[in-house]
C-alpha cells in the first residue's frame, strides 16, 4: 500500500468534511503541520472543530483558518498569541473549549488507546471541574476526562520512511505522537521521506500503524519568540 | 528593603536541592535557573524536554527547540525528548519534585489562582493546572501586593482557581510564608522588612 502523496491537497483527498473534529499536532508555531493546514484553507472546509494545544498566531497556523471562518470550534489550552481569534471569540463567532495542556495530551493518547475516559487530579475545584464526575480513590479526588477520537489527525514530523514510521526533531515533537494516534485517518507531513530500511527501527518515535498518508514539503518553521545571549567577549 | 526581582529567585534558588527535577514557569520563576550554582538541577519544559539550556547565541537559534514561553533555547548534554503526553505524565505522575511558578492570589488553604481574571483577556491555563497537580511541591514566587497595594496573600481566592490547596510555600517581595494548618506562618522575612510590616501587608491569616 502506498501511503506517499505529492501534494498536501492530494493527501487529504476524499477525507475532508464540513464540521469535522481535526486533531492537530504542534506548540505554538513549533511542529505544526502548515502544509496540511494550507491545503485545508484552499479546500475551503467549514465548521471544523479543532483539537490543538493553540490556535497558531493570526497568518500562521490555525490562525489562517480563522481568518477565512474555517473554524466553529477550538479545543485548546493556551490561545493568547492570536488576536483574531479573541476577536471572534469575544463576538460569540467562535466556540472555546479550554482543556489543561496535560488533559489534551492524555485525551488524544487515551483516544487512540482505545480508552473512552480516565480520571485526573488536573482541575479539581477549578472551573474545569465543573458538570464532570467526580470519584474518590485511596482518600483522594478525581475527575473523569474523556479521550478524543478525532476524524482526522494531521501532523508534522522530521523524517517518515514510506511505511509511515516517523522521527520528530526536537522540541518539535510536543503534540505530534498523540495526535496522530486519536485519529481515523492520519495526514502526516514531513521535511524528508527518506527509504525503508534507513530509519533505525530502535529510534522510530512513531509506528507507522498510526500513519496513513505522507507527504514531503518544504517548511517555513517560523519562530514565535526569537531570544538570543550574548557570546562574551574572550 | 524588600527584595527586588532578582532577590527574589534567589531565595526561590536555595528551595532547590541537588538532583531534582524542576519546572519553571514565565517571568521572575524563569530568573531562578540564574541562582542554583553548583547543584546539579535537571529542568523541565512542559512542551517535552527535559535538561533545558540557555538562550542560543545569536544566529544559532533553532525553530524546533523551544521552550514552554516559545523562546528559542538549547539543549545540554543529558537533555532528553519527549511527547506532550509523556511529559504530562511525568508531572501528574508526580515525578517532577517541584513547579515555582507565579501567581495573581494565593488563599491561606493552599488554593491558588493564576490564569484567569473575569471579563479581561482570556488566554487559557497551559499547563498551569496539571503542574501543580501533579508535581511534589508547589512553590509560588510574587509580588506581595497588587498595582493598588492590596494582598496577593488571601483569605480566600477571589478569581477563578488553577487548583485547590495546591500551595505549598510562597515567596514575596516581603518574605518567605509557609502553608500550614489554620493560615500561612512567616518562616522569614526579606532584609530589614520587620514581621509587622510582612504582617501589616497580608490579608490572609497568619499563625
Amino acid at each position: 500500500m502506498n501511503k506517499i502523496h505529492e501534494t498536501a491537497s492530494s493527501a487529504l483527498e476524499g477525507v475532508l468534511q464540513d464540521g469535522m473534529l481535526i486533531a492537530a499536532g504542534g506548540f505554538g508555531l513549533c511542529g505544526i503541520p502548515e502544509l496540511l493546514l494550507q491545503a485545508i484553507k484552499d479546500a475551503g472546509t467549514k465548521d471544523l472543530t479543532f483539537a490543538s494545544n493553540n490556535a497558531g498566531v493570526d497568518d500562521f497556523g490555525i490562525g489562517i483558518l480563522l481568518q477565512t471562518r474555517q473554524v466553529k470550534k477550538m479545543i485548546s489550552s493556551y490561545v493568547g498569541e492570536n488576536a483574531e481569534f479573541m476577536r471572534q471569540y469575544l463576538s460569540g463567532e467562535l466556540e472555546l473549549e479550554f482543556n489543561p495542556q496535560g488533559t489534551l495530551a492524555e485525551r488524544m493518547r487515551a483516544g487512540g488507546c482505545g480508552i473512552p475516559g480516565f480520571y485526573t487530579k488536573t482541575g479539581v475545584g477549578t472551573v474545569i471541574a465543573e458538570g464532570k464526575e467526580h470519584k474518590e480513590f485511596d482518600g483522594e479526588t478525581y475527575i473523569l476526562e474523556r479521550g478524543i477520537f478525532a476524524d482526522l489527525s494531521i501532523v508534522k514530523a522530521w523524517k517518515a520512511d514510506p511505511s509511515g514510521n516517523l522521527v520528530f526533531r526536537k522540541t518539535a515533537r510536543n503534540f505530534n505522537p498523540p495526535a496522530a494516534m486519536c485519529g481515523r485517518v492520519c495526514v502526516a507531513e514531513v521535511e524528508e521521506i527518506v527509504p525503508l530500511g534507513s530509519l533505525d527501527p530502535d529510534m522510530i518515535h512513531l509506528p507507522g500503524i498510526y500513519v496513513h498518508r505522507i507527504i514531503q514539503g518544504t517548511h517555513e518553521k517560523r519562530i514565535e519568540q526569537r531570544t538570543v545571549r550574548q557570546k562574551e567577549n574572550v | 528593603m524588600p527584595w527586588d526581582r532578582n532577590q527574589m529567585a534567589a531565595r526561590a534558588a536555595q528551595e532547590l536541592d541537588d538532583g531534582m527535577y524542576v519546572n519553571l514557569g514565565i517571568g521572575i520563576p524563569t530568573l531562578v535557573a540564574n541562582y542554583v550554582g553548583d547543584k546539579d538541577i535537571t529542568l523541565q519544559s512542559e512542551n517535552g524536554m527535559l535538561g533545558m539550556g540557555p538562550f542560543p547565541f545569536e544566529g544559532e537559534e533553532d525553530a524546533d527547540l523551544i521552550n514552554a514561553g516559545k523562546q528559542t533555547i538549547t539543549e545540554l548534554r543529558r537533555t532528553s525528548y519527549f511527547d506532550s503526553a509523556t511529559s504530562f505524565g511525568m508531572i501528574r505522575g508526580g515525578k517532577i519534585a517541584a513547579a515555582i511558578l507565579g501567581a495573581m492570589e494565593v488563599a491561606e488553604n493552599g488554593d491558588l489562582a493564576n490564569w484567569m481574571i473575569p471579563g479581561k483577556l482570556v488566554k487559557g491555563m497551559g499547563g498551569a493546572m496539571d503542574l501543580v497537580a501533579g508535581v511534589g511541591r508547589v512553590i509560588v514566587v510574587m509580588d506581595h501586593t497588587n498595582k493598588h497595594g492590596e494582598s496577593k496573600l488571601l483569605k480566600a481566592c477571589t478569581l477563578p482557581l488553577t487548583g485547590q490547596g495546591v500551595v505549598d510555600r510562597i515567596i514575596t517581595n516581603l518574605g518567605v510564608l509557609d502553608v500550614v494548618d489554620g493560615g500561612l506562618r512567616i518562616v522569614e522575612t526579606a532584609d530589614g522588612v520587620s514581621e509587622d510590616e510582612l504582617r501589616a501587608a497580608t490579608e490572609a491569616t497568619i499563625v
